[in-house]
């Protein structure tokens, strides 16, 4: 009988993630507070310092989470099977880049690109840090004798990263600098794609807990969830063009993107058609907080899969494109679905048991629903504002930039207020998780 | 035996990533002609990244949401070199001033210029089709 590694590397790197989780919340509210508060930080934390601080210590957050949920799943799957020491040098790896990305950003220490800003010679030790995953979960799979769904998913994900996050830094050599528009679609083919494997990562997670949870094997195993692999796998390598239909590159990109992008709606379709027996499943399993996470994620799915369909034809996308509408498809997503998906990870994985947010307790199904319902505001009034100035870029534009910021005032602080409101939430759920992994490790609590 | 089918998909997948990436990396095209980028275009670029002006302005619509999208500022009327100049050096409310040397002042407007000679960022420009595509007016 195969029986758990009691000693769980996977549980370290979730917690290291939910403490830059916090970091990125703060980090963002800091950062919106800039929409109603103009430079209340410019003199010492400006908003140029205050986005990559927030958008870099989210990315850590999920990558780290989803190499913390993959190795604790393989500790289940092919429990003494991790290389203990060489997961222990990758999460120092980790914690070395995440001191030297940050303090970068506290001395104005730029040079990289949107999403990651910081000086490109840190990307080498990134690069560095998942070759050692990839050693470690090469060999592991290796070794493991069946290989459903999510193995398959998580192996993607992760040959996926390295690629696209090497693309990524082509622009290094002045050569790939030499065009503008070839360049900037080269940058966000890299970037589309790099979301791509990120997300591999997590919907293998996801598929993994589903069955775990419901003890039915065979769907990860079928036919079906495999299609369903295979075409978001088409998406990550050729759904990219929609982040650039407006810009002059060659008109193929477009028609491949928009095509391509329509393909999402078998998604889509999958989640109306099977939403009746999810819901009944639901019903029976609510009460079990990984589950009640990952059923958030699925609504998240359709709502943002929805918004996604809209953006991605490009008539439309001529009203949503550089508008807060965007932003609310990408915090969709990474709260929605990712964070949804990673935070009933690390319930599984962790298991908090006791005290006054124990696994189940009132306190916390009340914060459970005060995250789903600060998210929801803030992403609607996102697209509120996406709206309004999609039809100032689309109109006579006979007010000037600044005035038509100002007419925003009102969403703004719906923005910034739930955007508050959202952190408190999501922090009280991380202590809870922090409290128990203090408690399995070191015998003591957070609070 | 059964896995047959997944390895040759994943293989078929893999083949047209690569060429797509692959005619993506060669392309030539005539769209291109109006956006090379001189040296000192190039190192204005590098200068626009040090100072992550992308953490409030936009390319085509990509980047920051606090600040207008700059791809086209300098062919704006009444928005010259020496204006944009002096809101680098001056800032705004909202942005910071910034203390650039002459050579980086000089490659920021050279890469602005290039910027704005690659093509047009106003999504005005373009006409939609009943298909839900977009052309260049």
């Amino acid at each position: 009988m195969k029986t758990t590694n009691e000693y769980s590397i996977g549980e370290y790197f979730i917690a290291v993630a939910l403490i830059m989780l916090i970091f990125g919340l703060i980090f963002g509210v800091l950062a919106s507070a800039n929409y109603i508060f103009p430079a209340y930080s410019k003199n010492w934390l400006g908003f140029v310092q205050l986005r990559p601080l927030h958008v870099s210590s989210i990315m850590f957050f999920i990558l780290i989470g989803a190499s913390g949920c993959v190795y604790s799943s393989f500790n289940i799957i092919s429990p003494y099977k991790i290389n203990n020491s060489l997961a222990k040098l990758q999460l120092g790896c980790w914690i070395l880049s995440i001191i030297f990305i940050l303090f970068s950003y506290f001395n104005s220490k730029f040079g990289g690109r949107e999403y990651w800003e910081f000086p490109p010679k840190y990307a080498i030790l990134i690069a560095f840090t998942w070759l050692l995953f990839i050693i470690n979960v090469i060999r592991i799979i290796r070794e493991t004798k069946e290989k459903p769904v999510y193995i398959w998913m998580w192996a993607t994900g992760i040959f996926f990263f390295i690629l696209t996050f090497s693309e990524n830094y082509l622009w290094q050599f002045p050569y790939f600098r030499e065009h503008f528009v070839k360049d900037m679609t080269i940058q966000w083919k890299a970037n589309g794609s790099l979301v791509g494997s990120w997300n591999q990562l997590i919907y293998g997670t996801s598929f993994f807990l589903i069955e775990k949870i419901s003890k039915n094997k065979s769907y990860a195993k079928s036919n079906l969830a495999f299609v369903m692999y295979f075409l978001g796998l088409f998406n990550l390598m050729f759904n990219w063009g929609h982040h650039i239909y407006t810009l002059p590159t060659d008109s193929y990109v477009r028609y491949v993107s928009y095509i391509v992008s329509m393909t999402e709606w078998i998604f889509l379709a999958r989640i109306i058609y099977t939403f009746r027996k999810n819901l009944t499943e639901a019903q029976k399993l609510f009460h079990h907080f990984p589950y009640r996470f990952l059923f958030a994620s699925e609504i998240w799915v359709f709502l943002n899969l929805s918004l996604a369909l809209v953006m991605s034809v490009p008539a439309f996308n001529l009203y949503t494109h550089g508008t807060h509408v965007t932003v609310a498809h990408a915090m969709g997503t990474t709260i929605g679905i990712n964070t949804m998906i990673l935070l009933g990870a690390c319930f599984e994985f962790l298991k908090p048991e006791t005290d006054l947010l124990s696994n189940g307790s009132k306190l916390l199904k009340f914060f459970f629903w005060s995250f789903q319902i600060t998210l929801f505001v803030f992403w609607i009034t996102l697209i509120i504002m996406g709206i309004k100035k999609g039809l100032w870029q689309m109109g006579n534009q006979s007010d000037s930039f600044n005035m038509m910021m100002s007419t925003l005032h009102g969403e703004f602080q719906v923005f910034v207020v739930s955007g508050f409101m959202l952190m408190i939430s999501l922090v009280v759920i991380i202590i809870s998780l922090l409290n128990s992994f203090f408690r399995n490790h070191f015998q003591f609590k957070t609070i | 035996m059964k896995h047959y089918w997944k390895i040759y998909f994943f293989t078929l997948l893999q083949i047209g990533f690569f060429i797509y990436s692959y005619i993506l990396y060669s392309s030539n095209s005539f769209q291109y002609r109006n956006d090379y980028k001189s040296s000192s275009a190039q190192q204005g670029e590098l200068v626009w990244q040090k100072y992550n002006c992308q953490s409030c302005h936009q390319m085509y619509g990509l980047g920051g949401y606090l600040g207008p999208d700059l791809t086209n500022v300098i062919s704006v009327k009444g928005k010259n070199n020496n204006y944009i100049l002096a809101i680098i050096k001056s800032g705004s409310i909202q942005m910071p001033s910034f203390n650039l040397s002459d050579v980086e002042k000089i490659n920021l407007i050279e890469f602005l210029k290039s910027t704005d000679a690659s093509g047009k960022a106003d999504p005005r420009s373009f006409d939609s089709q009943f298909t839900g595509m977009i052309s260049n007016k």
